[in-house]
């Protein structure tokens, strides 16, 4: 393994709104890994793990070092579909992980909404689906994990051994270790179909009143928020509450759990390729055509109604047109979600999203979860709701755009909010400082200091945020 | 190394020691979308053009690598850039663009410190006349070589195959007036700005199909410390700063030669055009 000019690639975060170039690596083993640790050593380099580079921000870039991706390590290592223990390489998507476990009837307990994003990523940033009210992060759903440290030391951790490293190594941002196997508890399916509720919600109070009521009730609840409406209408939007179908519940269940049932269609209407469809969108994602799009929408989604769907069209809805996040132009976009506690979501997101309106610079995509608190280090969740918004980015709106988050920064952490390190941009040391307290800050750094004396792992945005 | 041994066991002996390189220097404010960072590497930047491209582009934003034989002055010109941003816009590096072996490791770790690389200019030079039109001096000859073209070389490859890899970047490169004819003044001189020239259009060919831009820029008479060693009239001499400000111009544009100030393109057309046995017997 050597160091070479040829490896320097240009990497850029999932909102193609930041680029890094480093040199990049693609391990098909452990010891391929130990041997880029080495090389990192002697080249005075630091060392970041990519998975899908599916994160919004910093998460899987550091630029001018070493770029560990694991896309390679791809492998399902074992599928016991009498239990539904799967153990997996890290580099195993969740698009690969449901496509083999779906047609035996289980499905991965917790899923972003895309199905892109690598089984490792998942864990480094430890994600949350739209049950997060219910089956928590996907670290909850992790039976085992093994991990080599950067001293080259192997590591095998569960809930009940190696506590702490399991504990901060699941939402860790790959910053202690690298995952090598995953071995994780999937979640039993009757059917290929889940029932869904759509219904509108009239404004914000109904919008969170709605989650809130129902969540117990539903396996999955998610809401979409139209922010380019102020006043009354203030966070009307639409919300999806659903549940698997019980057992019994669907005759043709050995047909829906077919692979060719859940897929995806690849065509607009059945001709035109979706891969093209972000250029057609272009046109639209500014501040009137988006006004236009969000008012279609939520008329549309005026009429309640239920119906069967898919896992994978319930889930994935990021992926049903391919490389939309193109259509934001050549500033990319950024998300800014923000956690808050269930008491003071509402009076703080009414002072955000009317900040963005009266400053002409609207989120183009709002969207809303319920969550819970979990025990992991680096924790986003906590009892109460999410708001994920996306911004386009231009260059003449990024300083007023990043003058507004950082209001927003100051209403969330008033508000006794939260943040998460897979979306969030913008973060500064002291904002994370802030939501995570002196006390999280120094137990990471500790066992930062315990894994990783030399601080060989480093991405830019472990140096954002705690360097 | 046995400290670097206790924390990477798998450590070869052969390893050299790196707690004893060169400690990072401090650190850029971390690069997001909304304060994005351009990160730029100047290889001659102690005074005269590669100071007044450096303050230029600080001024615009940007995150420099400074490099120069003259500790002292560098941290001089760093300080200014510094005190003025408000923030550390500029670290400096001490080297001779004449060490062709340490280049490939101080290009690593300037990439590193800046966290990417996004513009390189090559602006160190020398001039060292032969002092009259029948003189001749092959070690100045050889030493304007050595720093201006050869050093220009083993900075812009291993720049250009990372450019290329990465399909993104921006090369300049400091050419000069001088090298656009052979004259009788100093034939060593203009032999390295030529052969400068030659190599950064060479570059510019391979380069442009992976998205990479090169600039050759040509300034005519500037009011440096290199201007002292011209022999004769200078006409049109400007300031540093103004063939700073054409080269940032040129730059945004991604032009691919340019000549500074903008009326030597057409003195430097008539004189190429000069037929050779009019231009034989001239003395300039």
């Amino acid at each position: 393994m050597t160091l070479t000019l040829n490896n320097f690639t240009q990497l850029e975060n999932f909102g193609h709104s930041l680029r890094a170039p480093s040199y990049r690596f693609r391990p098909e083993c452990t010891e391929e890994i130990q041997e880029i640790f080495q090389l990192a050593v002697e080249n005075e380099l630091t060392v970041t793990a990519r998975g899908a580079g599916r994160s919004y921000n910093d998460a899987a870039l550091n630029g001018g070092g070493i770029m560990l991706d694991l896309s390679m390590m791809n492998q399902i290592l074992e599928w016991d579909s009498a239990t539904g223990i799967v153990k997996c390489e890290p580099g195993v998507t969740l698009e690969k992980l449901w496509q083999h476990v779906e047609p035996d009837g289980w499905w991965p307990p917790v899923v972003s909404g895309t199905m892109k994003t690598t089984l490792g990523g998942c864990l480094s940033a430890n994600i949350h689906g739209k049950n997060n009210f219910k089956k928590g992060t996907i670290g909850e759903h992790v039976l085992e994990f093994s991990a080599i440290l950067p001293s080259g030391e192997m590591v095998t951790c569960t809930s009940e051994q190696n506590m702490d490293l399991f504990y901060s190594m699941i939402s860790g941002l790959g910053m202690l270790g690298i995952f090598t196997s995953i071995t994780m508890q999937m979640k039993r399916l009757y059917s290929g179909l889940m029932r869904v509720d759509a219904r509108p919600a009239l404004n914000l109070h109904e919008h969170l009143a709605d989650i809130l009521e129902n969540a117990p009730h539903n396996d999955y609840i998610v809401g979409w928020l139209d922010t380019t409406h102020g006043g009354a209408t203030l966070g009307r939007g639409q919300i999806h509450a659903s549940n698997n179908l019980k057992e019994g519940e669907d005759p043709n269940a050995q047909e829906t759990l077919k692979l060719s049932y859940q897929n995806l269609p690849d065509r607009l209407f059945g001709v035109m390729p979706k891969s093209l469809l972000h250029y057609f969108m272009r046109p639209f994602v500014n501040n009137l055509g988006w006004w236009g799009v969000n008012t279609a929408k939520y008329v549309a989604s005026l009429r309640k109604h239920t119906f069967l769907q898919s896992h994978a069209a319930f889930h994935f809805l990021l992926d049903y047109v391919p490389n939309w996040e193109r259509s934001a132009g050549p500033g990319g976009l950024i998300q800014y979600q923000s956690f808050l506690p269930k008491e003071t979501a509402e009076t703080a997101w009414r002072e955000m999203l009317t900040m963005a309106l009266k400053r002409g610079m609207p989120s183009y995509l709002g969207v809303t979860k319920r969550h819970r608190p979990d025990k992991f280090l680096l924790t986003h969740a906590l009892d109460g709701f999410s708001l994920a918004l996306d911004f386009k980015v231009t260059e003449g709106n990024r300083s007023s755009l990043s003058q507004m988050l950082k209001e927003f920064d100051r209403i969330v952490i008033e508000a006794g909010g939260r943040f998460y390190f897979a979306k969030n941009s913008e973060t500064s040391a002291e904002t994370a400082r802030r939501f995570l307290g002196e006390e999280t800050i120094a137990k990471f750094k500790e066992l930062k200091y315990r894994c990783d004396p030399g601080n060989l792992l480093e991405s830019d945005l472990f140096r954002r945020v705690f360097g | 190394m046995d400290m670097l041994k206790w924390i990477y066991p798998y450590l070869e002996d052969n390893v050299k020691d790196v707690s004893t390189a060169d400690q990072t220097q401090g650190r850029f404010d971390p690069a997001t979308p909304l304060n994005p960072r351009r990160r730029g590497l100047i290889i001659g930047a102690s005074d005269g053009l590669g100071a007044a491209l450096a303050r230029r582009l600080a001024g615009e934003g940007y995150s420099l690598a400074l490099i120069a034989r003259r500790k002292d002055r560098l941290d001089t010109v760093c300080a200014g850039i510094n005190r003025s941003a408000g923030q550390l816009r500029a670290f400096g590096y001490a080297h001779d663009v004449c060490d062709y072996t340490d280049i490939p490791v101080l290009l690593r770790r300037i990439v590193a410190d800046l966290g990417g690389l996004d513009l390189v200019i090559f602006c160190a030079g020398v001039n060292y006349p032969p002092g009259g039109i029948d003189k001749y001096n092959l070690d100045n000859d050889r030493r304007m070589i050595e720093v201006n073209l050869l050093g220009a070389m083993a900075w812009l490859t291993p720049i250009a195959e990372m450019f290329q890899s990465a399909k993104a970047g921006q090369i300049v490169g400091i050419s000069s007036v001088a090298g656009d004819r052979g004259r009788v003044g100093n034939p060593g001189y203009n032999t390295s700005k030529a052969g400068l020239a030659t190599f950064l259009e060479a570059l510019r060919n391979r380069l442009t199909r992976h998205g990479v831009n090169v600039l050759t820029v040509k300034p005519g008479f500037l009011k440096t410390e290199m201007l002292k060693a011209a022999q004769g009239s200078t006409p049109f001499a400007i300031v540093p700063e103004k063939a700073a400000e054409d080269i940032w111009k040129a730059m945004q544009k991604r032009k691919q030669v340019i000549y500074t100030p903008s009326l030597w393109r057409w003195i430097m057309l008539a004189i190429q055009h000069t037929p050779s046995f009019i231009f034989r017997k001239l003395s300039f």
